[in-house]
């Protein structure tokens, strides 16, 4: 599903250059339900943003699902993010004056879908992430957990092939993280690729491989044996 | 492009501040606010100028005797020549573009003594000798009665036809005027009719204090055997007379034995020309108007602008989640770009109406207290409207043009960093 070979970055800020990515090769199939983990400034966001094609790699190659992804214009770029890609970020970024059908239907309406259809397939992604009774609310009448579920809803809504989680839990309590978390198992088990970084070890083993990063390069790659969330009741 | 949904996001954005929005709006109202009384004034001020045109033919000119300028074939100069009824023949005979050529005759004048008597009234009067053709070029309501026909000038009937005012001040206000006999300058004309001039202009009162008699009893009854005193020429539809003009002084200058590089000898006040002079300048003055309200409507146009760009840098955030989320960056540039035009053209109709309604206001003052001189009737019509349209759509798209590029000019990635 992902194939990116010797991917590097860096940053240049004035007269000094940063190299964060140093020679990445790395390969995700289809199915998969990788954690992302390293140390602050080990560079996991500069690589799933590169993965998001919302920032772009000096040198390497990336291969997203058979299409190899290189010198896009953004409104190629636009189109393969909407087609094949979901993102979920920490600070959850739903949009402030939408309620949470209309967010999670944003996605829908870039694809053109017409607005009953975009409706009813946002509200069913809604069910699915237990917030079918707080379509109309907006974001600052939501919860943390309940905005990162709305998140979730609206990353899955376009029916990405990958789903790409920036610290999804970073800014939940564990209680709500071990919801999200359960969420994105479910979602794993139907078949959907996700990546998640994160700091945090219970929610990487709650994955099905852990990816280490340090300075720039992959130290560690494993398969571990997943830890199920225990079927908790959603608020 | 402009289904349910574009538009809901555009309301949604325009109405999340709206006393800036307001503010902002005024800015473009205020401009085309501007530009529409600009136009409207101007056009009043046209109106009421070309109402002291009244309906005169302004194809016209007037052409009178003056001192001869040059010696000419050993005649000396400082000569003075008078027209006569051949010169009238020979410039129909030679410059066949000419519709009307009205000789005429005329007594009294500008602070002349009394010359006009009706039992015991008395007045001063301009009493001219006239062809039939004069009430086309100078047009005037038969209140009453008829005017002068080629009947009257063939017998030389001592007919005449007087004016409102000559009426006010040789009759009394019941009495019967049509078959009465007025002297003028000793000699008895029978009244046939009445007329008042439509000319608006200032000298009004003067227009209607006129007595109009037939040329050839004219000629006979004040012995002016077959002089001219001037005439009033009007060319075809087709030609101007001001163009016209050269070959029929060519016709006189000949048959007088006048230099033809005697520019003295003949006076002339050519309609046309005042005319097209007067056209020229009320042109002068709409595009000073359009290069006015434009500038007034640029400054409103630079603050939608700049609204735009803070709205534009406010929602940095936004646009690069909608962006992860796959909006293409025209979807981006056209959200910006719509909008600005959306407030430009809203604002911008309520600049107009408010225009419209002050010009109404404006019209219906001074419908209520009477004609003003040089100003009648300010409006601006449909093609004004449209293209105020036009500006307005256009300097939307300006307005929003850089902020849109703004809106996209930066990564998704860094757009989606900033707080
Ligand atoms: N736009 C940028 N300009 C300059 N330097 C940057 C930029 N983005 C990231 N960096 C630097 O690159 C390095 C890697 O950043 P990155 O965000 O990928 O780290 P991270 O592993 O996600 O860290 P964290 O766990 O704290 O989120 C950091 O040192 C950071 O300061
Ligand atoms: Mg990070």
């Amino acid at each position: 599903m992902i194939e990116i070979t010797d991917l590097h970055k860096s940053y240049v800020m004035g007269t000094n250059t940063l190299h964060v990515l140093k020679g990445i090769d790395f390969t995700v199939n289809e199915g998969e339900l990788v954690a992302i983990m390293g140390s602050s400034g080990s560079g996991k966001s500069t690589l799933l943003n590169i993965l998001g094609m919302l920032d772009e790699a000096d040198q390497g190659t990336y291969t997203l699902d058979g299409t190899l992804i290189h010198n896009l214009n953004e409104k190629i770029a636009a189109r393969y993010r909407n087609k094949f890609l979901g993102f979920v970020f920490q600070s959850f970024n739903l949009i402030s004056y939408k309620n949470a059908l209309e967010n999670v239907a944003m996605p829908l309406y870039y694809q053109g879908v017409k607005r009953n259809e975009r409706n009813e397939k946002a509200m069913h992604y809604l069910e699915k992430v237990g917030l079918a009774e707080w379509a109309t609310h907006l974001p600052n009448e939501l919860s943390g957990g309940q905005k990162q579920r709305v998140a979730i809803a609206r990353a899955l809504a376009s029916e990405p092939k990958v789903l790409l989680a920036d610290e999804p839990t970073g800014a939940l309590d564990s209680t709500t993280s071990y919801e999200v978390m359960e969420i994105i198992q479910s979602i794993n088990d139907e078949g959907k690729t996700i990546l998640i970084v994160t700091h945090e070890d219970d929610i990487a083993h709650m994955c099905k491989r852990i990816v280490n990063l340090k300075d720039g390069i992959i130290i560690d790659d494993s398969i571990i044996s997943q830890v199920r969330v225990k079927a908790t009741s959603h608020v | 492009m402009f289904n349910r949904d574009r538009w809901s996001e555009i309301l949604e954005a325009l109405s999340s501040n709206w006393f800036r929005t307001v503010l902002t709006a005024f800015g473009v109202l205020w401009g085309i606010f501007i530009l529409v009384i600009l136009l409207a004034a101007g056009k009043g001020l046209e109106n009421g100028v070309k109402a002291d045109f009244g309906d005169i033919a302004t194809n016209t000119m007037f052409m009178w005797t003056q001192t001869i300028s040059k010696p000419y074939k050993g005649l000396p100069k400082g000569r003075r020549f008078t027209y006569r009824l051949g010169d009238v023949q020979a410039i129909k005979d030679n410059v066949p573009e000419l519709r009307f050529i009205s000789p005429r005759n005329q007594l009294g004048g500008f602070g002349g003594s009394n010359n006009v008597v009706r039992g015991l009234n008395t007045g001063a009067f301009n009493v001219y000798g006239d062809y039939p053709e004069i009430i086309e070029q100078q047009p005037m309501d038969i209140t009453s009665g008829r005017f002068i026909n080629y009947g009257d000038i063939e017998e030389k009937r001592k007919v005449a036809i007087i004016g409102e005012g000559v009426k006010t001040a040789l009759y009394g206000s019941n009495e019967d005027v049509l078959g009465t006999y007025i002297k003028i300058n000793g000699v008895n004309f029978i009244v046939v009719g009445t007329y008042k001039k439509k000319s608006q202009g200032g000298d009004s009162e003067e227009d209607q204090k006129e007595i109009y008699v037939p040329f050839t009893s004219f000629s006979q009854a004040f012995n002016r055997g077959d002089r001219v005193g001037w005439m009033a020429i009007t060319a075809n539809d087709g030609s101007s007379i001001t163009e016209l003009k050269e070959n029929i002084f060519d016709v006189v200058k000949q048959r007088h034995t006048i230099h033809p590089d005697d520019d003295r000898a003949i006076g002339n006040f050519d309609l046309y020309e005042q005319y097209s002079r007067i056209e020229g300048l009320f042109f002068a003055l709409k595009l000073i108007a359009y290069f006015v309200g434009t500038l007034v409507l640029l400054s409103g146009v630079i603050g939608i602008s700049n609204i735009m760009l803070i709205v534009v840098k406010e929602r940095t955030k936004e646009i690069g989640i909608r962006r992860a989320l796959g909006a293409t960056p025209w979807a981006i540039r056209g959200q910006v770009l719509l909008e600005s035009i959306v407030l430009t053209i809203i604002s911008g109709m309520l600049g107009i109406s408010l225009g419209a309604l002050v010009i109404y206001a404006i019209n219906k003052v001074l419908d209520a207290n009477g004609p003003v001189d040089m100003f009648s009737n300010p409006s601006v019509d449909i093609s004004v409207v449209i293209s105020a349209l036009i500006i307005l759509i256009i300097s939307g798209l300006l307005a929003g043009f850089i902020p849109a590029q703004n809106a996209i000019k930066i990564k998704p990635v860094d757009a989606l960093r900033t707080e």
